[in-house]
């Protein structure tokens, strides 16, 4: 991404690498659209840079809790038929994906 | 099995504590009740578009099973047959749930919300699922993809977001209440701009075990309904802690429907009412419209007239609750939303042999999911993204915590905050689409309690132009039952001055066709 322009700002080639980076094949007519909105939007959102919170603590969650533990029990879960009846594809009891690897990899 | 003693129009039109009491004392049964509502689902549904999915059979087989359970003799809890529906993002097993989303199109999932269940226990029926802003990232429906929803109040505009299903069918009377979901003010607005009650509760009050995760931090279920009581009838229904959910609040669930019995007595002596200059007081009152200022005020001079102490107060980093939202909230989406990558459930694209496994993740993911899913996918990842992730993500957490500071602050001096609810009645549909930012702005007064986790109501203030306008009352967390007391007084102190509710003026059905 390009560190020469302002903050706030976001190029249509910083869409397209966000896009790659989020796993979305956007069109072009999507670019053109989404970098200008983004472009505005991100101009917006920037004035929580002008906050003074320079000693305050990030917050990024209502309740204060931690460590939530359960017992390390076995409890019933899904059936695998139940599971794999919403997937896209399945065979032998598995999802099926897929190549993952290259040919040559 | 006594004859249909009400015709279908009477039933749809009573509250849910009238309908539990024709129920329990078996002068309507629940297979009566379900097929009056079935019936208005039928005729007006075509017009208003809020529903998503109705099961006709299945509803009157749940309304059977409890009318036969009472008539032998069963003990049935005070809102067996009662209908209701569900957001599309609470998910039901066997029963499609596709958050407003083309990428999760005729899933059907496995098991059941938390929320779900616990409707599902206390014997009410399933009437269908309501139609909702994609993931829930909106404030006017109009980013669902499968269908707009009206405002029964006017059908050319928009009936709130990102819970407008619900608010429709509600509102038109096509489901005596609902569930709903706020995460920047998803409940709130919806019932605001359709003259209902809507409740956020304090965070972790309601499990999110089952609903679809928008922004996990933030993310709230919680009643809509016609009156104060029926939302806290339903509040105490799906409330409580549930080891599911890791941030689910272990504490007893306050007895609600008591507190808006009593608050509808109109007392509110001792109570101390703060009405928070930054949304819509003096000097801000940029972009909020003068009816909804108009109505606020003699909704506060009525507080007042009650009993009720009333002070100005100011939380001055309210001003940037909208900027840390629409940082934060993305980027939480950005996380959440990676589970959809079409492997394991819903949409697959491109899986022909000639696309490799990431290929066939952006192509399903481009192909299902909406522009502003998009936006917000892209939005989040770029706050998220090293070099941007301190001054975006982590600037916005600290603004979170000085707006909960403010909110503290606050809350010493008095017992709940007041503001309109939205700083407009319901816009035309199609407005705001193409202006991102124009959109967002629906959201101004509901975001600080949705970061700092606290509980607010939306309770009917009046009309303006003849759209409902909403105030919103604000407490400190696991104060809910303080925004049932006061909103309960204010709804019942307006009802005897107009001599009837609100929604009894909602101009008639036959408009919803047009």
């Amino acid at each position: 991404m390009g560190s020469n322009r302002s903050m706030s700002s976001i190029s249509r080639e910083d869409v397209a690498h966000l896009a790659r980076l989020a796993r979305l094949a956007v069109t072009d007519e999507e670019l053109d659209r989404f970098a200008g909105q983004l472009d505005q939007v991100l101009s917006a959102v920037a004035r929580v840079g002008e906050a003074a919170v320079a000693d305050v603590p990030p917050m990024s969650h209502a309740v204060p809790l931690t460590n939530v533990t359960r017992p390390d029990e076995v409890t019933p879960c899904l059936s695998r038929d139940a599971v794999l009846a919403g997937a896209p594809a399945a065979e032998d009891g598995r999802f099926r994906v897929p190549r993952i690897l290259g040919e040559e990899e | 099995m006594r004859s249909r003693a009400m015709s279908d129009v009477q039933l749809t039109t009573k509250d849910v504590a009238e309908l539990s009491r024709l129920l329990t004392a078996g002068d309507v049964s629940a297979v009566d009740v379900t097929r009056a509502h079935l019936d208005r689902i039928a005729a007006e549904d075509g017009g208003l578009g809020s529903y998503l999915h109705v099961d006709p059979d299945a509803a009157l087989a749940s309304a059977a099973a409890v009318d036969q359970a009472r008539s032998a003799g069963a003990e049935l809890g005070p809102l067996a047959g009662v209908p209701v529906a569900l957001k599309d993002l609470v998910v039901t097993e066997g029963v499609p749930t596709t958050s407003g989303s083309k990428i999760l199109e005729g899933w059907r999932p496995p098991y059941s919300a938390t929320i779900a269940s616990r409707l599902a226990d206390a014997g009410t029926v399933l009437l269908g699922k309501t139609n909702m802003d994609e993931f829930a990232m909106g404030s006017s429906t109009e980013n669902s993809a499968y269908q707009v929803t009206r405002n029964p109040w006017d059908p050319s505009r928009i009936p709130g977001g990102s819970s407008g299903g619900s608010s429709a069918a509600v509102a038109g009377h096509l489901a005596p209440w609902a569930i709903g979901t706020d995460t920047g003010g998803s409940i709130r607005q919806p019932a605001a701009v359709t003259g209902l009650v809507g409740h956020k509760p304090t965070y972790g009050a309601v499990s999110r075990y089952g609903l679809i995760a928008f922004s996990s931090s933030l993310d709230q279920a919680g009643p809509m309904a016609r009156t104060v009581l029926d939302a806290a009838l339903m509040h105490e229904v799906i409330a409580g802690y549930d080891p599911r959910d890791s941030t689910s609040i272990d504490a007893p669930v306050a007895p609600l429907a008591a507190v808006a019995r009593t608050g509808a007595e109109g007392d509110l002596r001792g109570v101390k009412v703060g009405v928070v200059r930054e949304l819509g007081g003096e000097g801000h009152t940029d972009g909020y419209e003068p009816g909804v200022l108009a109505r606020t005020r003699e909704a506060i001079e009525r507080l007042a007239a009650l009993g009720a102490d009333v002070v100005e107060v100011s939380c001055p980093s309210f001003d940037l609750a909208l900027p840390a939202y629409y940082l934060i909230a993305p980027s939480e989406a950005s996380s959440n939303l990676a589970r959809y990558e079409g492997m394991r459930f819903g949409l697959r694209v491109g899986d022909d042999g000639s696309h490799d496994l990431d290929e066939v993740m952006a192509l399903t993911r481009e192909q299902g999911f909406g522009p502003e899913v998009k936006r917000r996918i892209i939005l989040g990842t770029y706050a998220l993204s090293s070099g941007y992730y301190e001054a975006y993500y982590g600037q916005a957490q600290k603004v979170r915590t000085l707006i909960t500071r403010d909110f503290t602050a606050a809350f010493d001096g008095v017992d709940v905050l007041v503001s309109p609810t939205t700083p407009s009645v319901a816009f035309p549909l199609g407005a705001r689409v193409d202006d991102p930012l124009a959109m967002y702005a629906a959201d101004l007064c509901t975001l600080p309690a949705s970061l700092a986790g606290l509980p607010a109501i939306s309770v009917p203030s009046g009309l303006s132009d003849g759209l409902p306008v909403g105030l919103q009352i604000m407490a400190p967390a696991l104060a809910d039952d303080r925004c049932y007391r006061v909103a309960a007084a204010l709804e019942a102190v307006q009802d005897a001055a107009r001599g009837h509710r609100l929604l009894d003026e909602l101009p008639s059905a036959a408009g919803v066709r047009a």
